[in-house]
C-alpha cells in the first residue's frame, strides 16, 4: 500500500489536491461514450413496449377510422423502417432536437423544461435536508452506540425505510388534511395572498417532508454503520491520547473517514432528483418530471419518454462525473490510485 | 510553549550534554511510579484479567523496556497509563505521573497531560495516523491543542522542525500516510509522539512492522531522543533482542505480571526466571552456532485469563516447576543488587 511516489523525492513535492487533468479528461470521455450508449439503447427500448400510440393519440382514440390512423402514424414517423427512423432519431438528438411529443402537441424539450424545475426544487430539498439530518443523526448513534439515541434513531430509521413512501404520504395527507394546515395538492395556489416563492414553500412542506423521512433513513442507516466501521480504528486512539475531546475526535478524525460512503450515496441520489419521486408527486399532484413520466407510459408518448429518459440518464451520468471528480479531493487515497 | 524552552538541549551534543538532564529531576520522585496496576476486561459480566498487579517505577532520562508474548497484558498497561482503555476496561491501583495519579483525574485533567506530558508511539506502520488528513496537519493538531496561543504558522514551522529532526523531509508534511513508507510513517509518528515535548514517552511496538534495517535506525533515533532530551522512554516489544540492546532495565511479563526485572544486558545473557530464559533462548544468537542450530522455544500456550488459578501462572508451562509452584502465588523476590524476579528457585539457587 506504499504509496507511488514515496522517496520519490523532488518530483513529487506538495502533491497537488486537485485531480490530474489527465483524470478529469478519462472521466469525461467514459461519460460521453455512457451517455452516446444511453441515447442508442433509448431508441429501441420504447419500440418494444406494447400499444399503439396512434390509436392512443388520435383524435377519436381507438374508434378512428383505419385510414386516419394510418395517416397519423405516417405522420408520428411510426412506419419508418427503424434504421431510418434511428438515422433520423439520432440527427435530431445531436442537433438538441428531442421530437414533438405525442400527447402534447409540444416540443419536448419545452415539455420537459417545464416540469424539470419542480421536480428539482422539490426532490433536491429533500434530499439536502435528508443527507444533512441522517449523517448528524447516525454519526451520533454510532458514536454512543446502544445509547438510547441510538436505539430510538435506529428503530426509527428502519421502520420509515422499510415503509413505501407512498403510503406515508396517505398517512401524513390524511392525518394533517383534517387540520387543514399545509395545502396537499399541487405547487401553488392562485388564490393565495402570499409571496410567490412562500406560496411555493408552503406547498413544498408535505411532499419535502414525505421524500425526507425516507431519505433520512437511508443516510442515518449508513452513517450509523460507518461510524460503527471507524469507532475501534486506531487513529481515534491517536487522536485520543493526543488530548482531543470526545466530539473533536468523532467530527475531526472520524467523521471525514466515514462520511466517504454517505458522500458517495449522495452524489449517486443526486442524479436521481431529476426522475422525480413519482409516488410522492402523484400522491401530491406535484407538476414534475416524475408525474410527466407516468403520464407519458400510458400512450406511450414515445418521444416524450425518449427524452425523459435521456434527462434522467443524463441527471445519473452527470452527477457520477461530479462524484469522481470530486472524490478525489475529499479522499487522498483515490487520488493516489 | 515547553518546546522552545527546551529545543537547545536538543542539539545533538557528545555524551556530557546527554546526562544533564538527570539532575533536573534529582530529589524528585520518579516521572513514573506504578503501584498495583490491575486491569481486566468486563466480557459479558466476567472480569478478564489482563494486568494483575504492576509496579514499575521510571526516572528521567531512562529508558525501561517492556517483554513478552503477545496478550501478555504489555499493550494493556501501555493504555492504561494515559487512560486509553475501552469502556468495559476496570482499572485499579495508581499511575503517579510527576506524583499526580493519573486514574484519579478528571477528564479535563487528563486531557491536558495526554501528550503534553506524557505521548504514545503507536504501532505507526500501520493504521495509527489519519488516512484522510495531511500527516503535518496530524502534528499540528496537537501542538496547537497544547498551546492554544501558538499562531498556524508557529506551528507550521515547528512540525517541519520536528520532521527534520526525525529525519523525514520537511516538504513530507502535506504528504498523507498513504504516501509514505512504513518507516517514513514510524518516524512521523515519533515526530508526532515529540510535538509537546512529553517527559514520557510510551513506544509500544515501534518496530513491529518494519523491516530490521529501518528498525534499527528507528532504535537510534529513539536513543538519541533519550539522550538528548532526556525523556523517560518505556519500550514495549516482544523482540528481547531489541530491548536488550535499547533499553537500561527490561521487564519481563508474563500473564499479566511481571515476572523479571533487571539490566538488559544481564537479563539476555542470564536470566533467573524460566520464562524469561525461555524468552532469551528463543532468539539465536549471532555468531552463536550452538544457539543457531538449536533455537528453543516454548511449548505451549500462555494461560487463559478465565483459568488462572492461585499459583504461579507460568507453573503448567515451566521446565523446573515443583508442587509449591501451584500451590502459592509467588511475587517478585530479590535476585541480586539490581534484578528481581518471581520465580520459588530464585533465593534457593542463589
Amino acid at each position: 500500500m506504499t504509496g507511488p511516489s514515496s522517496g520519490a523525492g523532488a518530483v513529487t513535492r506538495r502533491p497537488s489536491r486537485l485531480p490530474s487533468p489527465l483524470f478529469v479528461l478519462r472521466k469525461l470521455g467514459s461519460a460521453l461514450l455512457m451517455l452516446a450508449f444511453v441515447v442508442v439503447v433509448n431508441f429501441f427500448l420504447f419500440r418494444v413496449l406494447p400499444g399503439d400510440p396512434a390509436k392512443a393519440f388520435a383524435p377519436r382514440g381507438r374508434n378512428a377510422d383505419p385510414e386516419a390512423l394510418r395517416e397519423l402514424r405516417e405522420r408520428l414517423g411510426l412506419n419508418d423502417h427503424w434504421t431510418v427512423a434511428f438515422g433520423k432519431y439520432v440527427e435530431s438528438v445531436l442537433s438538441g432536437d428531442l421530437g414533438v411529443s405525442f400527447s402534447q402537441h409540444a416540443e419536448v424539450t419545452d415539455v420537459i423544461m417545464e416540469r424539470l424545475w419542480p421536480t428539482v426544487l422539490l426532490s433536491g430539498t429533500a434530499l439536502v435536508i435528508a443527507a444533512v439530518l441522517g449523517v448528524w443523526l447516525g454519526a451520533r448513534a454510532g458514536w454512543r452506540q446502544g445509547s438510547r439515541f441510538d436505539k430510538l434513531s435506529s428503530n426509527a430509521a428502519v421502520t420509515f425505510y422499510s415503509m413505501p413512501e407512498w403510503l406515508l404520504g396517505l398517512v401524513l395527507l390524511v392525518f394533517l388534511n383534517r387540520y387543514g394546515i399545509f395545502p396537499t395538492r399541487g405547487m401553488n395556489d392562485p388564490r393565495s395572498t402570499l409571496p410567490a416563492w412562500l406560496d411555493v414553500l408552503w406547498h413544498m412542506v408535505l411532499p419535502v417532508t414525505v421524500l425526507a423521512v425516507v431519505y433520512v433513513a437511508e443516510y442515518s442507516l449508513i452513517m450509523r454503520s460507518s461510524i460503527l466501521d471507524e469507532r475501534r480504528a486506531d487513529y481515534l486512539t491517536t487522536a485520543r491520547a493526543k488530548g482531543l475531546r470526545d466530539d473533536l475526535v468523532m467530527r475531526r478524525h472520524a467523521m471525514p473517514n466515514a462520511l466517504l460512503p454517505s458522500m458517495t450515496l449522495f452524489f449517486l441520489s443526486m442524479g436521481f432528483v431529476v426522475a422525480g419521486a413519482i409516488t410522492v408527486e402523484t400522491v401530491f399532484s406535484w407538476p414534475g418530471l416524475g408525474r410527466l413520466t407516468y403520464d407519458a407510459l400510458r400512450g406511450p408518448d414515445i418521444p416524450l419518454l425518449q427524452g425523459l429518459f435521456l434527462v434522467f440518464s443524463a441527471g445519473v451520468i452527470i452527477m457520477n462525473l461530479v462524484a469522481d471528480l470530486l472524490m478525489p479531493v475529499l479522499d487522498p487515497r483515490v487520488r493516489a490510485s | 510553549m515547553n518546546g522552545e524552552q527546551r529545543a537547545p538541549q536538543a542539539q545533538p551534543d557528545s555524551g556530557t550534554q546527554a546526562r544533564v538532564p538527570h539532575a533536573r529531576t534529582a530529589g524528585a520522585p520518579g516521572l513514573l511510579e506504578i503501584r498495583d496496576l490491575r486491569v481486566s476486561y468486563r466480557d459479558r459480566g466476567v472480569p478478564l484479567p489482563a494486568v494483575r498487579g504492576v509496579d514499575l517505577t521510571l526516572a528521567a532520562g531512562e529508558t525501561l523496556g517492556l517483554a513478552g508474548e503477545s496478550g501478555c497484558g504489555k499493550s494493556t498497561l501501555a493504555g492504561a497509563m494515559l487512560r486509553l482503555l475501552p469502556g468495559n476496561a476496570e482499572v485499579s491501583g495508581e499511575i503517579l505521573l510527576n506524583g499526580s495519579d493519573v486514574l484519579k483525574m478528571s477528564w479535563g485533567q487528563l486531557r491536558a497531560v495526554r501528550w503534553n506530558e506524557a505521548s504514545i508511539v503507536f504501532q505507526g506502520a500501520m493504521h495509527a495516523l489519519n488516512p484522510v488528513r495531511s500527516v503535518g496537519r496530524q502534528i499540528a493538531e496537537a501542538i496547537l491543542l497544547h498551546a492554544p496561543k501558538a499562531s498556524a504558522a508557529t506551528a507550521r514551522k515547528q512540525v517541519g522542525e520536528l520532521l527534520e529532526q526525525v529525519g523525514v523531509p520537511a516538504w513530507r508534511a502535506e504528504s498523507y500516510p498513504h504516501e509514505l513508507s512504513g518507516g517514513q510513517k514510524q518516524r512521523v509518528m515519533i515526530a508526532m509522539a515529540l510535538a509537546c515535548s512529553p517527559q514520557l514517552i510510551i513506544a509500544d511496538e515501534p518496530t513491529t512492522a518494519l523491516d530490521v534495517m529501518v528498525q534499527a535506525q528507528v532504535l537510534t533515533l529513539l536513543k538519541q531522543l533519550v539522550q538528548e532530551r532526556g525523556v523517560g522512554l518505556i519500550l514495549i516489544s516482544h523482540d528481547l533482542s531489541v530491548l536488550a540492546s535499547t533499553c537500561d532495565r527490561v521487564a519481563v511479563m508474563y500473564a499479566g505480571r511481571i515476572v523479571e526485572q533487571g539490566p538488559g544486558h544481564r537479563l539476555f545473557a542470564d536470566a533467573a526466571h524460566p520464562y524469561a530464559q525461555a524468552l532469551a533462548a528463543a532468539f539465536p544468537v549471532i555468531g552463536d552456532m550452538a544457539s543457531r542450530r538449536a533455537p528453543r522455544g516454548l511449548p505451549g500456550d500462555p494461560p487463559d485469563p478465565r483459568e488462572l488459578g492461585g499459583g504461579c501462572a507460568f507453573a503448567p508451562r515451566c521446565p523446573v516447576a515443583v508442587a509449591e509452584c501451584v500451590e502459592y502465588d509467588i511475587r517478585l523476590r530479590t535476585v541480586d543488587t539490581e534484578r528481581s524476579a518471581a520465580c520459588v528457585h530464585v533465593g534457593v539457587s542463589a
